[in-house]
């Protein structure tokens, strides 16, 4: 347990060497919050939109809930998590990695959760203070929300590593990962709300969106930030993202298991 | 040398369908997402679903030929901190357009395809007044929305001669530029829309364009003929990047790297 823990120290403190792609990946983040939070007030500017089980949202919320969103996006991985495990797949170098003494699957995550470490502070927060500059933007109302949207995130980095865990995984049926790569994470972008929020999505329509994975990825944790899910509601909401976690991460392993006697298989 | 990669990219067929699906997909999205947002809003701003979708599709073919044809300059970064820039230097033909053939590839034109069909849907339906100079517009608006985007690319690509590779904040000129002008400048705040249209004329790709095509009023007061801009402002772009790329292959040059 304490090598997962150590993996995650050592990916966070490894990515602070990008130091200028971090502050071109600030810039990108805020230039794309500004465009998207103007063209979101104008949405709702005639009326907030109902969302189905989770209040109205309108002009308060909009710019706030932009900010956020993209502040979240990369440190979740929605934007398409590491290429590495395919590419270790196709150089073969994945045959010295399954013979290791510990969990492949349990490796990748703890990776992804250093990443995402880093990623929240590094670019989650400039985002947020630069947009202030132009819009009224809000801290979550309550500071209980402070613990509760942070076990939101938590849950959508995990979710979201088990996605690109099995998109990944395709790698060992497949010569190029890419294309699969890129349907599964767009797919995930539309559905989680980022390219645009699901209040605005037609109600039966989002009924059915909620249901999947990819909304607990970013909308749901933004929600909880706006403090739009409170009690019972609240509860619901991390039970289906616990549910999908389970599922996902279920899949994957046995998604592995078959990969790796083929791995056998092959020769190698 | 674009013939020898296309020929290249076919041998790997499905893994080349795959991605040009990818890409149809990927820029299919922003379309997804302001059809899906209309179900839920009457207006943007007070303009209609087709009166955006016309902006999406103008802007969205500009850049898409552009990221077709001239998007492979960002490989200089790569070339640059790899070291494999100079073989580009010891041929005859310009460097640039050898940059743009090495890195040329077909699935690019993915892109190209929901831009394409959204604008054929949409100018038959948006209300528009077919004079022989409205017909005549929309080529000129997207030859250049093209140029400019071209020069964009080619600015943001001279800088990592200078610098540590910074493509990626070009990027949030061209992909920004992109989803910006997908949107009636209306939405965004005043200071915005002064500097989307008077600092980096980012109007001219679509926003004034289908302002003049629709007959509707321009914003600070432009005259409707701004309308017509697009060339004038590409041009002075396509300069001003010749010259920047140009000034960076002479230092780079001249450094000795």
């Amino acid at each position: 347990m304490r090598l997962y823990w150590e993996v995650v120290r050592v990916t966070a403190r490894r990515m602070r060497t990008y130091r200028a792609a971090t502050f071109a990946g600030v810039v990108t983040n805020t230039v794309f919050g500004y465009i998207l939070a103007y063209v979101l007030l104008a949405a709702v500017r005639d009326g907030p939109v109902e969302s189905v089980g989770a209040g109205a949202f309108g002009t308060r919320d909009a710019a706030t809930f932009t900010f956020v969103a993209q502040g979240l996006l990369v440190a979740v991985g929605v934007m398409g998590t590491t290429m590495e495990m395919a590419e270790r797949v196709k150089s073969g170098e994945v045959a010295l990695d399954l013979t290791r003494p510990y969990d492949y699957q349990g490796w990748w995550a703890a990776v992804a959760y250093g990443r995402a470490v880093f990623y929240l502070w590094a670019r989650g927060i400039a985002p947020f203070l630069l947009g202030a500059l132009a819009f009224d933007l809000r801290l979550p109302p309550e500071a209980w929300l402070w613990p509760a949207f942070l076990l939101a995130v938590a849950l959508a980095i995990g979710l979201a590593f088990a996605w690109g865990f099995l998109l990944q995984m395709t790698a060992f049926w497949i010569v190029d990962v890419r294309g699969p790569n890129q349907l599964g994470w767009v797919s995930a972008q539309l559905l989680a709300g980022t390219f645009v929020p699901l209040a605005l999505v037609p109600d039966d329509a989002e009924r059915l969106v909620r249901l999947l994975p990819f909304a607990s990825m970013i909308q749901v944790p933004v929600e909880v930030y706006l403090g739009m899910h409170r009690g019972q509601d609240l509860l619901a909401a991390y039970g289906v993202a616990l549910a999908w976690l389970a599922a996902l991460v279920a899949a994957g392993r046995l998604v592995l298991a078959r990969a790796e006697r083929r791995v056998v298989v092959d020769g190698g | 040398m674009v013939a020898a990669r296309m020929r290249a990219d076919w041998q790997y067929r499905t893994s080349f369908l795959l991605l040009f699906a990818a890409q149809a997909i990927v820029t299919g999205a922003d379309l997804v997402a302001i059809l899906v947002m209309f179900g839920s809003i009457e207006g943007l701003a007070g303009w209609s679903a087709t009166e955006v979708v016309l902006l999406y599709g103008l802007t969205g073919v500009s850049f898409a030929l552009s990221d077709l044809l001239v998007s492979p300059v960002e490989y200089t970064a790569v070339h640059i901190k790899s070291g494999t820039f100079d073989q580009f230097l010891l041929r005859p033909a310009s460097a640039l357009w050898q940059l743009l053939g090495h890195g040329f590839s077909a699935r690019r034109l993915g892109r190209l395809v929901q831009p394409a069909v959204a604008l054929a849907v949409v100018l038959p339906r948006v209300g528009i007044d077919w004079t022989p100079a409205a017909v005549a517009l929309v080529p000129v608006t997207i030859a250049s929305g093209f140029a400019l985007y071209g020069a964009l690319w080619v600015a943001t690509a001279a800088i990592p001669f200078w610098t540590v590779d910074s493509q990626e904040l070009g990027n949030s000129l061209t992909y920004g530029g992109n989803a910006l002008t997908s949107y009636p400048l209306d939405v965004l705040g005043s200071w915005m829309r002064r500097l989307a249209t008077f600092v980096v004329p980012l109007a001219s790709i679509a926003y004034l364009p289908a302002c003049w095509l629709l007959g509707r009023p321009l914003p600070f007061g432009l005259p409707a003929a701004a309308g017509w801009s697009g060339p004038a402002v590409a041009l002075a772009a396509v300069l001003a990047a010749w010259r920047l790329w140009g000034h960076a292959i002479r230092h780079y040059r001249s450094t000795g790297s």
